[in-house]
């Protein structure tokens, strides 16, 4: 990164994210393989029978993070006003 | 090195009377001089157990009482303090450095504190110093926020001395110990605690001030007012049940206005709250291991919270702007600021080798253990949740995303020394945890790292990760937007103006057909009387000079006739 002004950046190239990318995937692929093997292979101890579950932790977190943006995003149509909404009259 | 009772507010109050009289490099001297000294002091001769009573007018006051409790947070304090001097070490502001010193201190002093007074007297310092730093931004904003926030916390003290002296009748005792929810007393202090702790609907004036502050003003603000309440909950209401439900409300509600909030340091005051919620779950559930979670966490949330307020501080320094919907491709030109913003980043998400990992699986592995199930789940969704907002939104609307083709100096070295100190501070608790746990007050055989442990919470972050990704590639990532959301302090900024001036629109003018109708009558007579015939014709008509003179002869010789007749009898 020592060039000037016309310089690429580092994701400024569309082939670094792909490779970002694809890294993270397959840790995900890993990850979720990883939390369905057989307790045999990988002991876990569970102080809870959701954990029993294939996935559990991958699919809660999944599904809360969309759960949580769709959410927020319905919260804008009754909480969002105008940058200056309190400067107006206050 | 000094006596060891020295309380540890006095080499704080003493450096900004120095700097008072100071300037220029041997002030930056003396504001560095305090953290560093009195940690060392702290550190090295003060020993659990140490006392010091001062006897005003027969009271007694404990300015300090040394326990593994309070020494946890005096340490903390330190380490923060000289994080946020040198941080602001640039700044030319003798409000904001005074402030920032007198601010420190009174958190010291809050935290040393033996008794219900020495407390109260420190929870207002606190108050009046910390509007400084907000006030500092000189902005129109900043002058109103302030206000708003100076309020509540004053009330927040007012609360606390009211609670104190009902807690003194009934009890004959000012000592600050477990008081619990019972009485009026017990009630009282735990609302002046709630308010500094931002318990959902109290909350707002966090949201609402902290972001109007100066770049550098936030980062003292953001380290100590909320944790001198969590560790006076800690203190004061171990073990309350309520504080479990508070706490999970607290942790779920703010992710979902961080997600939609558009200034960034917004963001992160949303998140601080959901930080502080697992905190006060930890206090709730009141187990030793519980407990010890909550004041760990507090310990590693003032510095990765520090250390993402500072990233932003710096950002918000260097580019004069804050929204996420105007910034975006910094790291081109901060790229070192991006690199500690991630730290933090992935401290707060409590990422396995970083310091939130070891400190908020103590509380959730608590939770389990009492046997909370469901708002267990509801932590789990805030853990997710605070990677969503505080993880990823941050960093990536700041650094990355989409070009916002600003482009930018790197920030000021001291900036960049104070923000490394905290980041290497993330990374060696993350790793090496057994040193701060050997602090923490109660004894507990604790370790975070195990295999089911970390893989849960990597499944957890990064499928949170890839439902950013995919909700981003189908278009479904609310845009970042020139906004505000209502929150609750529309209540008193919307609502109470405006049905305040519609009271004051409606008195005067019911104020107005009042008066119509008393005066109506008068100017009807009034009327009535002017058009008389009488008067219309005969007095109101010019007479010639010559009948005055008759008149005026005719009222001397009157005069004359009764003078005779007085003097006569």
């Amino acid at each position: 990164m020592a060039d000037d002004k016309e310089k690429q950046y580092l994701f400024d190239k569309p082939r670094n994210v792909t490779r970002l990318m694809r890294g993270f995937y397959a840790i995900c692929v890993i990850l979720f393989i990883l939390g369905i093997v057989p307790d045999s292979i990988i002991h876990r101890h569970i102080s809870h029978s959701w954990e029993n579950l294939p996935g559990f932790y991958a699919i809660y977190g999944f599904v809360a993070c969309v759960l949580l943006v769709l959410i927020a995003k319905e919260m804008r149509k009754v909480l969002m006003r105008k940058e200056d909404y309190y400067d107006v009259d206050e | 090195m000094w006596m060891s009772e020295l309380p540890p507010f006095v080499p704080f109050f003493l450096a900004a009377l120095l700097a008072l009289a100071t300037r220029g490099v041997v002030r930056q001297l003396i504001l560095l001089s305090a953290p560093i000294l009195g940690g060392l002091h702290l550190w090295f001769d003060v020993t659990p157990g140490t006392l010091f009573n001062l006897t005003i007018l027969e009271f007694q006051l404990t300015l300090m009482r040394a326990d593994k409790l309070s020494l946890l947070f005096g340490y903390l304090f330190h380490i923060a303090s000289l994080i946020a001097v040198v941080f602001a070490l640039h700044v030319r502001d003798t409000t904001q450095q005074i402030a920032g010193m007198v601010y420190a201190g009174s958190a010291l002093g809050a935290v040393f504190a033996g008794d219900l007074i020495t407390l109260f007297i420190f929870w207002e310092l606190l108050a009046v110093s910390s509007v400084f730093l907000i006030w500092a931004r000189r902005t129109e904003r900043s002058l109103r926020a302030g206000q708003r926030y100076l309020l509540i916390q004053v009330t927040s003290g007012m609360l606390l001395l009211a609670g104190a002296l009902v807690h003194y009748q009934k009890t004959g005792s000012m000592a600050f110990d477990f008081i619990g929810l019972e009485g009026v007393a017990g009630w009282l202090i735990f609302i002046a605690f709630g308010i500094k702790c931002a318990f959902p609907f109290l909350h707002t004036w966090l949201t609402d001030a902290y972001p109007e502050s100066t770049p550098t003003g936030t980062v003292f603000l953001s380290a100590f007012t909320t944790k001198v309440a969590v560790y006076a909950l800690a203190r004061g209401y171990p073990g309350t049940e309520l504080l479990v439900y508070i706490g999970a409300a607290m942790t779920c509600f703010p992710i979902f206005y961080a997600v939609i909030e558009n200034d960034l340091r917004r963001v992160l005051a949303y998140s601080m709250i959901n930080q502080i919620g697992f905190m006060v779950c930890g206090v709730g559930i009141g187990t030793a291991l519980a407990l010890n979670g909550a004041v760990a966490h507090a310990f590693n949330d003032v510095i990765f919270k520090g250390l993402l307020f500072m990233t932003m501080g710096a950002v918000l320094y260097r580019t004069g702007n804050i929204n996420g919907s105007d910034l975006g491709g910094l790291y081109k030109t901060m790229p070192k600021t991006a690199v500690l913003c991630i730290v933090g980043a992935s401290s707060i998400s409590a990422f396995p080798l970083f310091s939130g990992f070891v400190s908020k699986s103590m509380v959730m592995t608590a939770m389990i253990e009492e046997g909370y199930n469901y708002l267990w789940l509801m932590l789990l969704f805030a853990s997710a949740g605070v990677f969503h907002h505080a993880g990823i939104k941050i960093p990536y609307f700041a650094f990355f995303g989409h070009d916002s083709g600003i482009r930018t100096k790197e920030a000021p070295n001291n900036m960049l020394i104070a923000m490394t100190i905290a980041a290497v501070l993330c990374l060696f608790i993350g790793m090496q945890p057994q040193y701060l746990y050997a602090l923490l007050p109660w004894q507990v055989d604790y370790w975070p790292y195990d295999v089911t442990h970390v893989l849960a919470q990597l499944q957890l972050l990064f499928f949170s990760a890839l439902a950013f990704v995919w909700l981003n590639k189908q278009g479904l990532y609310p845009p970042e937007l020139h906004s505000v959301n209502l929150d609750m302090e529309w209540f008193y900024r919307k609502l109470l103006p405006n049905t305040a001036l519609a009271i004051r629109s409606g008195l005067s003018s019911s104020a107005n057909l009042l008066s119509r109708v008393a005066t109506g009558g008068v100017t009807l007579w009034r009327e009535k009387i002017i058009n008389l015939s009488f008067i219309r014709h005969h007095l109101a008509a010019s007479w010639p000079t010559g009948s005055m003179v008759l008149w005026i002869g005719v009222l001397l010789a009157v005069y004359l006739v009764l003078d005779e007749f007085l003097t006569k009898t």
